[in-house]
């Protein structure tokens, strides 16, 4: 395991002094990434520490959400999306980007939740059981247990299990995203990825969610892409700003939001631009 | 100007009136003649000899054996092609296979029948030597090819309406293309999907040439698919072929059974029609 | 920490999707090429048994009971005049209805009934067609069994495929046209005739050309009502050279088309006959293809020109 002493900025030239000393869980280098021919995301270098919520903030259109998906591969789906650079996760230090990765392996180790939730047409058992059984999980005993344990840390357990085997759709908007946390979670991935997972939540599910991702943060890495300000505030601890696809500036988030060294920082979070 | 429009609005509801209308009263003496318990317990469908047999099971049986083998073909694979193209192939491949599969449903009937009679029986009869020249087997796969493009277009239809998101979820906790469309995709897609089964149920149910020209005019109880039998459709093609003066017995049960007919696939579109509501409601 | 054998499953698991991912993709390339390869061994096979039969003999000879010298002149022209009648019927009923359930029509409880009326039409198996123009038209309306009695039934029967087309090319306009006509003072129909027609011709020529491709290819309903098989003369004559110039008789003549000469010939034994059955099939199948590959491109060309 490796120690930065070094968070990054624009570059990677500037080096700005250690705030905290932290494990990188995933680590960014020279991320550039090409939809077709437009080109989205500019030389990103960041560290993401283990055991914490980083948050990405930033204008629409800055690539925020781009990032996030690189992590997962996820933009391999779709053609015409070219990737140049290298992620590297912890512990084991691959580089998810190189050549012949097979990103449904590189899936099975994050988890992620999507902007509005999207519990798939079967019973809550079933929902959070899917990525346990893709995984090769499928006697009955350990399946209940990883099944009720998920539902526990998505704080759902409660209001879920007497009607475990109902659909799932029967549930309201916020427990249905608590739905599709505790099935990003079941398998113990290494880094949850978070994508503007309450913008679609009234106060009282967004409240909870945040609670929720606060407990996550002791047991999984946490990266969560959000539009809003204050909840970045509140959840987390290391919080990047990025700007047409560029990452500007990246910090313990008490300090990005009272001192910010960058102008444009300093301008997105004081409202000037958004 | 309205006004002509609207009767013409109005016109389909006519034909409706006129369907209806016509098959009730033309079949209404036969049923008023023609005990229910004879129309279920004889066992032959000979309404037309001096004695008469009016056991409608042995047409229903021809019908319900060629849909059978019809549906046994069509509905697997449609069902394949239509996940294929829907979550498999390329967009400009689907753009020219859907065309090309849907010309399947443009080939006339009678074509297919001949085809059935006199290709595929002889083919299917150097497999099995013992099949008889007019079949319900040949018939019925013939009839499943043509009906593989109700299958697909729809189903297809009906899949890629669920929405990405969806598909995301499962991806993003590792899952590959094949996995999604099983387990995410023809869940999310079912009652679109079960509308096209119930409207190709409908539409074989409802065919008449290809298995009056390759499954048989004779009538016979019997669910055995390497058997020649007739179906509703062609009872009512083998009397039409004949002279028929209105109101006779052989006019009379030519409706009689067109009104059964008419009830069964009138059952089966308000069934696909409301599946299909069903669906679109829940997309 | 994950051991070793975790990251080992996980290889196998992922290598194992990705194969059934590939074997499913061959598979349907497989049954995709295999389902359209049965069309192509129909034509095939059409074309051996019949491409040679036809020639000017078999295209201008009444049938026969000698296979050789039978031919197809009065089924291609009873299924010309058969066409003539369909059409004039299908086409404005169809329009007029299309237009008005898509224009004119309140969303009320009627409206849906109609909605699935027409649904359900379209279901309804063409037999049945057949049998209520026996029950209507050739008996009680006296129409005898004839063009007029077959015509209508397949009018009948093609009905909802022009209503449905009409609809859907209506349905593609956007709504800011019509809203642009009537701020400018045009009434329902104005905007109809002069805006909204115009702009849908392509898909409602597409939804005629399939119609009557249907009705070229049908011969259950025209068994029912009892057109013969053996028709060795030729109805008389729409239009002749002196006033009135535009004669109806026609309508009311016996008749034949070619699904039906071709269903003949299938049911004579022997291989002569069989091949006339080939010929009249190749030359029907010929047509309906051709017709439905025109819908096909017509109705690509009339999505890709418009640019809203």
């Amino acid at each position: 395991m490796r120690t930065t002493s070094q968070l990054s900025s624009l570059s990677g030239k500037e080096s700005v002094p250690s705030e905290v000393e932290v494990a990188a869980k995933v680590q960014i280098r020279g991320l550039n990434f090409f939809y077709g021919n437009h080109q989205v995301l500019r030389s990103v270098t960041m560290d993401v520490p283990a055991l914490q919520v980083t948050a990405l903030i930033g204008p629409s259109g800055c690539g925020k959400t781009t990032l996030l998906r690189c992590l997962n591969r996820m933009h391999d789906l779709y053609p015409g999306n070219r990737y140049e650079g290298s992620i590297h996760v912890q512990p084991d230090g691959a580089d998810i980007l190189g050549a012949g990765v097979d990103p449904i392996q590189v899936r099975m180790r994050f988890g992620m939740v999507f902007q509005k939730p999207n519990p798939f047409p079967k019973s809550i058992y079933e929902n959070v059981a899917y990525g346990l059984r893709l995984q090769g999980v499928n006697q009955r005993r350990e399946l209940d247990e990883r099944v009720e344990k998920a539902l526990r840390e998505a704080a759902l357990w409660d209001e879920a299990k007497s009607r475990l085997h109902q659909m799932a759709h029967n549930l309201s908007g916020g427990q249905q995203q608590r739905l599709c946390i505790a099935r990003a979670i079941a398998t113990d991935p290494d880094v949850v990825l978070f994508d503007e997972p309450t913008s679609a939540l009234d106060p009282i599910a967004t409240s909870k969610i945040e609670e929720l991702i606060v407990e996550l943060k002791k047991r999984v890495t946490v990266m969560i892409v959000t539009h809003n300000l204050q909840q970045a505030g509140r959840i987390s601890d290391m919080t990047a700003f990025m700007y047409l696809g560029e990452l500007i500036e990246l910090g313990e988030t008490n300090r990005m939001f009272t001192n910010p060294t960058k102008p444009q920082t300093e301008d997105y979070i004081s409202g000037r631009f958004g | 100007m309205v006004w002509v429009l609207r009767a013409g609005g109005w016109v389909s509801v006519l034909v409706t009136l006129g369907i209806v209308i016509t098959l009730g009263t033309e079949s209404w003496p036969f049923f008023v003649e023609v005990p229910l318990g004879r129309l279920i317990n004889d066992t032959m469908w000979t309404p037309l000899f001096a004695e008469p047999q009016y056991g409608i099971g042995a047409l229903l049986a021809g019908t319900l054996v060629t849909t059978g083998v019809a549906l046994a073909v069509a509905i697997p694979l449609g069902t394949i092609l239509a996940i294929f193209l829907s979550e498999f192939a390329e967009p400009r491949f689907r753009d020219w296979v859907k065309p090309m599969l849907e010309l399947l449903s443009a080939v006339p009937t009678v074509v297919y029948g001949y085809f059935a009679l006199l290709t595929v029986t002889p083919l299917l009869q150097k497999i099995y030597p013992d099949l008889p020249q007019f079949s319900m087997l040949s018939a019925g796969m013939i009839m499943g090819i043509m009906i593989i493009p109700y299958v697909t277009s729809l189903g297809e239809d009906a899949m890629r309406s669920v929405p990405m998101l969806l598909r995301e979820g499962a991806f993003a906790l590792g899952d590959g293309k094949l996995g999604v469309a099983l387990r995410v995709v023809f869940p999310g897609a079912f009652s679109g999907l079960a509308a096209a089964y119930v409207l190709a149920i409908s539409r074989a149910v409802g065919e008449t040439m290809i298995v009056a020209i390759a499954a048989g005019l004779q009538p016979k109880l019997t669910l055995n698919p390497l058997d020649s039998a007739a179906t509703v459709t062609a009872f009512i093609v083998q009397v039409s072929l004949g002279d028929l003066p209105h109101g006779s017995i052989g006019y009379q049960s030519i409706f009689a059974t067109g009104a059964v007919l008419f009830l069964m696939t009138l059952g089966f579109n308000l069934a696909g029609h409301a599946l299909r509501k069903r669906f679109h409601r829940a997309i | 920490m994950r051991s070793e054998a975790f990251y080992r499953k996980q290889e196998v698991l992922g290598r194992r999707r990705r194969a059934l991912d590939q074997g499913f993709r061959v598979l349907g390339m497989v049954l995709t090429l295999g389902t359209l390869g049965v069309l192509g061994i129909l034509l095939l096979n059409l074309a051996v048994h019949g491409l040679s039969r036809i020639d000017w003999q078999f295209l201008t000879s009444f049938p026969s009971r000698r296979a050789g010298e039978a031919g197809i002149l009065s089924a291609w022209v009873g299924t010309l005049l058969l066409m003539l009648v369909t059409a004039g019927v299908a086409v404005p009923f169809g329009l007029a209805a299309g237009i008005y359930l898509e224009e004119y029509a309140p969303k009320n409880r009627w409206t849906d009934f109609i909605e699935i009326n027409i649904a359900n039409l379209a279901g309804v198996p063409s037999i049945l067609y057949g049998l209520m123009a026996l029950g209507l038209f050739v008996y009680q309306f006296h129409f005898g069994q004839s063009l007029l009695s077959g015509g209508l039934a397949l009018a009948c029967l093609v009905l909802p495929i022009v209503i449905v087309a009409t609809r859907e090319s209506l349905r593609t306009i956007p709504s800011s046209i019509r809203e642009a006509a009537f701020a400018l003072g045009a009434t329902r129909w104005q905007a109809v005739w002069h805006h909204l027609l115009p702009y849908s011709t392509g898909g409602i020529a597409t939804g005629v050309i399939l119609a009557m491709s249907r009705a070229i290819g049908e011969s259950a309903p025209l068994i029912t009502i009892g057109a013969l098989t053996f028709i060795a003369f030729l109805p008389p004559a729409p239009l002749i050279s002196q006033p009135p110039f535009v004669l109806f008789d026609w309508l009311f003549s016996p008749f034949t088309a070619l699904p039906i000469q071709m269903f003949n010939w299938v049911s004579r034994p022997g291989e002569e006959f069989q091949s006339n059955a080939a010929a009249a099939g190749l030359i029907l199948i010929g047509i309906t293809l051709t017709m439905n590959a025109t819908a096909i491109l017509l109705r690509r060309r009339a999505q890709r020109n418009i640019v809203w």
